[in-house]
């Protein structure tokens, strides 16, 4: 390969960016949209066998006897497998027993209706909510810190105290494409998986161990995903015995989890709870003091929700103390959720300093802008609060809380304010020019509905000065080069990286072969608007078709990786964000409406302004889902959930959302900041910074400050449902 | 089918408890939707107690304008035939009990969760799924052009009940859409751009030949 270091892989400057930045359609949309995209639950192959599991209807037990006799006498049923055999101990509603594998779905069903299980039912802890009715032995500490001197703060008679109870409880990821996979075995040692992954290269090696056989011999394959949430990066159970019963039957073997299944095992958002006691200066209205007992559950290996996120962004506080307990309980166990812990921080601490600010009558968006500085991006956040401020008219419809008139509709704002890492992921990337002109990328990514497959084409596109619609994009198969797992907002600055990278080396060449053509050096050439034109002969120009032509025989690879030492970085880390909720209770029903709600974010340089702005509309709305809605119910006699299906797990249709704003921060901005200095930030500067996570943090925090505005209380936990705010409303677990 | 005629046939199960009463009732927040049930279609024909099944019987279904003839046993349903039997994959398997609407397909022109009717009561009937559309459809244009997709899992569902609602409702606005859609579930987020597209299709499928 020749290797010519002659154009900067750097980021276009603004005004040079043709597709940098805009609005640019997804270029699968059609694909999905008209039903033609195949996911893993799409793929059937010929003579494939259907599995399904027999799952725990206890919280506790074990088990005793199986007798699978009358499930393998059933014409179809090819193969029963017990998955946890008699005298095992079952730890939550759902875990997985036996597996039917048989020649049709129904089969399989009718398979894992047939095993008889005798369960011993054992004791069972599935309420986490009162730190001091949890078992001893189901609570372990999650560590102790301290800052300063909380007492002296507390005791000065300077120093306002407020207490408060927040919650926020276990949730779970309801991809809408459940968790599933399709093994198929092409030799006696090669196979290929069809699964639902955000995880395509890391798939391979996790299995490889499982079945014994070199991982470069596992194909695996996703194409579309639907939805993963940080719930799919594993093989899981399933699809090692997928794949280790399609071996022995030598057929293709297909297990989608079946709803309930999936809601109860495959992942839930760990809960949080705190008693937080604040401490606030009477004169200068900042925060001087924070305690907090945390405690939460992630199921039955404990890890709930992180001490480090209790307070939340406010670390600079200067005096804390605090303490976190784990809780062990009978419930789904825990997998990463859309910014594991970002969540709870902000349920657990915005809804304090809204309290304090209520408690001290000073205006809730004041009392942040005052204490920004306890952050570790005051400038960021002083422009945020401000921008989402003028968005949701704060000034028109701020009152202070409680004052909302006498009729049963009352309104209120609320706001809250977040972070996240989102640095950019290993990714390795091959941009191939053929000599017909056509150009294709290669990356063993995977595009979760986030835009990925779009964002490396506009990439491709704008390095070689084509279209995006010109730029094949091929992903979701562990046959090309490495890419990281998307999780944890880590992907849009790892492939645009390394394909940026790919494409500048691809481009190079091509301008070598096609200089001496023209006459002038490689170092004269640019690509722009499908033609390599001269810059110092500005009327010598090819086309790119005609340009490709000097390529001869075999394609041009341009290779690109995520990080490059030799290169200087494309992309980074470290976001803020603000959002505001405006709304509307009905203090007789106690139903929670969403009236307007803005979320105002930065994110670095945005690639495709279309897609980004969809990653914030669905944060949000994910948001609003936990805020309002969703809740792993638990009967505290049985100790099973009680509502793993879509009727009773809650999420809100279209209806049910409201008015979004999503305000991007791009570019340079300049805001006067309350005591008149002027801020001036160039959001794209730090290049390329990833959005997944983000916006779904404050949503929670932001709507329980609204409610809490509007009526007067606080509603102690989300999700805010109508029989809590009553119970607010009535004295009953409120806190005015 | 008119929109109000088939807002009403929908609500009345054999019961005779509407499904809007009873979603009233339960305290769904997720208002009632105006897809057709199981219940209603598998109720069609009164008194015609045959009896058949268990196993596979023959089962012939009108899909996108070709007949097939499928062996099926009676309690496959039209989700499960046209996905694992005729490989038209585009409803999607999400909730299987009519929560979701991710399966939505077109019975004579009207929405049903094809979940929750069976493959035998289907027969006789006009069934068109999302393959049935040209992907230049102005409804799945729409959706593209207004972003109203991410993972994309639900969204087929989605154009299939925005395509009958349109069909119905060419001058509807956001909120005729809020209603009319209610059937339908999104976990990406993706209502924001849903609502546009569908009020901007609504009107150039008016008078589009094929929509
Ligand atoms: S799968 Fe049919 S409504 Fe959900
Ligand atoms: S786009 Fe993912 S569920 Fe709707």
């Amino acid at each position: 390969m020749l290797k010519a270091d002659f154009l900067k892989t750097a980021w276009p400057e603004p005004g040079k960016r043709i597709w940098i930045g805009k609005e640019v359609n997804r270029i699968d949309g059609v694909a999905k949209a008209s039903g033609r995209a195949k996911y893993t639950y799409d793929i059937n192959r010929p003579n494939m066998l259907w599995g399904k599991f027999l799952i725990c209807p206890h919280a506790h037990a074990r088990i005793k006897r199986i007798d699978t006799s009358q499930a393998e006498a059933i014409p179809g049923v090819r193969k029963v497998e017990i998955v946890q055999g008699e005298g095992s101990e079952i730890v939550f509603h759902g875990d997985e027993i036996a597996l039917v594998v048989a020649d049709s779905e129904e089969l399989a069903v009718d398979g894992v209706r047939a095993i008889k299980v005798e369960y011993e039912v054992l004791d069972h802890v599935v309420d986490e909510t009162n730190l001091d009715q949890i078992p001893r032995g189901n609570r372990r500490p999650g560590g102790r810190r301290r800052t300063g001197n909380v007492d002296e703060a507390f005791a000065s008679p300077e120093v306002v105290t407020i207490e408060g109870q927040y919650g926020i409880p276990m949730i779970t990821h309801c991809c809408l494409e459940s968790h599933g996979v399709v093994a198929e075995w092409t030799g006696d040692d090669e196979l290929t998986v069809w699964i639902s992954t955000q995880n395509v290269s890391g798939i391979s090696g996790q299995l490889a161990n499982a079945l014994k056989i070199p991982a470069g011999n596992i194909r695996t394959i996703c194409h579309f995903i639907g939805g993963g949430f940080g719930s799919k990066f594993g093989p899981d159970r399933w699809g090692i015995l997928a794949a280790k019963i399609a071996r022995e039957l030598n057929r293709p073997v297909k297990i989608m989890l079946d709803r309930d299944h999936e809601l109860l095992s495959a992942g839930t958002r760990p809960s949080g709870f705190a008693r937080v006691k604040l401490g606030v200066d009477r004169k200068t209205k900042k925060v001087v003091a924070w305690e907090s007992t945390l405690w939460g559950t992630g199921g039955p290996g404990g890890g709930g929700t992180s001490i480090s996120v209790t307070p939340y962004i406010f670390t600079r506080i200067p005096n804390q103390r605090r303490e976190a307990y784990n809780v062990r309980a009978n419930v789904g166990p825990r997998r990463a959720w859309r910014a594991p812990n970002h969540p709870q921080g902000a349920a657990l601490t915005m809804t304090a300093l809204a309290d304090a600010a209520a408690a001290l009558g000073v205006d809730e968006l004041q009392f942040f802008l005052n204490n920004v500085d306890l952050t570790d991006r005051p400038d960021v956040y002083t422009q945020e609060l401000l921008i989402a401020a003028d968005l949701i008219e704060w000034r028109k419809h701020w009152h202070p809380r409680g004052e909302s008139g006498s009729g049963p509709l009352v309104e209120g704002l609320g706001i809250s304010m977040h972070t996240w890492g989102g640095r950019p992921h290993n990714s390795q990337a091959l941009v191939h020019i053929y000599p017909d002109g056509s150009v294709d990328v290669q990356l063993g990514s995977q595009d979760l509905g986030t835009g990925t497959r779009t964002v490396i084409a506009i990439v491709v596109a704008e390095t070689l000065g084509l279209k995006p619609e010109q730029i094949t994009v091929q992903i979701g198969d562990s046959r090309y080069p490495p890419s990281g797992a998307s999780g944890g907002s880590t992907t849009v600055g790892g492939v645009s990286s390394s394909t940026r990278r790919a494409a500048v080396d691809a481009l190079e060449q091509l301008f070598e072969k096609v200089a001496p053509s023209l006459g002038v050096e490689p170092t004269d050439l640019v690509a722009r608007n499908g033609r390599i034109l001269s810059k110092s002969k500005p009327d010598l120009s090819v086309s790119w078709k005609r340009a490709c032509r000097t390529i001869g025989m075999e394609p041009i690879t341009g290779q690109g990786r995520q990080p490059d030492p030799e290169d200087q970085p494309l992309a980074s880390q470290g976001v803020g964000g603000v959002q505001m909720a405006h709304v509307v209770v009905d203090k007789d029903t106690g139903v929670v409406r969403i009236k307007r709600f803005v979320a105002v974010q930065d994110c670095g340089l945005i690639i495709d302004l279309k897609t980004a702005k969809s990653q914030v509309y669905g944060g949000v709305i994910m948001g609003i889902a936990y805020a309002l809605y969703e809740e792993c119910v638990h009967d505290p006699i049985t100790g099973r959930r009680l509502n793993p299906n879509m009727e009773f797990y809650k999420l809100p249709g279209i209806g049910d959302v409201g008015e979004i704003i999503a305000h991007m921060m791009v570019g340079k901005v300049t805001v006067t900041a309350p005591d008149g200095r002027k801020i001036t930030i160039d959001y794209d500067e730090p290049g390329v910074i990833g959005l997944g996570e983000p916006p779904v943090i404050s949503p929670g925090a932001a709507i329980s400050n609204a409610v809490a505005n509007a009526i007067g209380v606080r509603v102690p936990r989300l999700p805010l449902t109508p029989d809590r705010v009553l119970a607010a409303l009535a004295g009953k677990g409120g806190l005015a | 089918m008119a929109e109000k005629q088939r807002g009403r046939a929908s609500d009345r199960l054999r019961s005779g408890i509407s499904r809007r009463d009873f979603l009233r009732g339960s305290g769904a927040l997720a208002a009632a939707t105006a897809l057709r049930t199981a219940t209603e279609a598998a109720a069609a024909p009164a008194g015609a107690a045959s009896v058949v099944g268990p196993g596979p019987v023959p089962v012939t279904l009108t899909v996108n304008g070709q007949t097939h003839r499928l062996k099926l046993e009676p309690r496959v349903t039209l989700l499960d035939a046209l996905r694992n039997h005729l490989d038209l994959t585009g409803a999607k398997k999400v909730c299987d009990r009519g929560t979701c609407g991710a399966c939505t397909v077109l019975l004579d022109g009207a929405p049903v969760y094809a979940c929750s009717v069976l493959a035998i009561d289907a027969q006789g009937h006009k069934i068109e799924t999302v393959e049935a559309l040209s992907p230049d459809h102005p409804m799945i244009q729409a959706f593209v052009d207004h972003d109203g997709l991410q993972c994309g899992f639900c969204t087929p569902g989605f154009v299939m009940a925005a395509v009958a609602f349109a069909r119905q409702n060419p001058e509807c606005s956001e909120e005729d859409v809020c209603r009319g859609l209610s059937g339908n579930i999104c976990r990406c987020g993706t209502y924001v751009g849903i609502r546009e597209a569908v009020v901007e299709a609504a009107r150039k499928m008016r008078g589009a030949a094929n929509a």
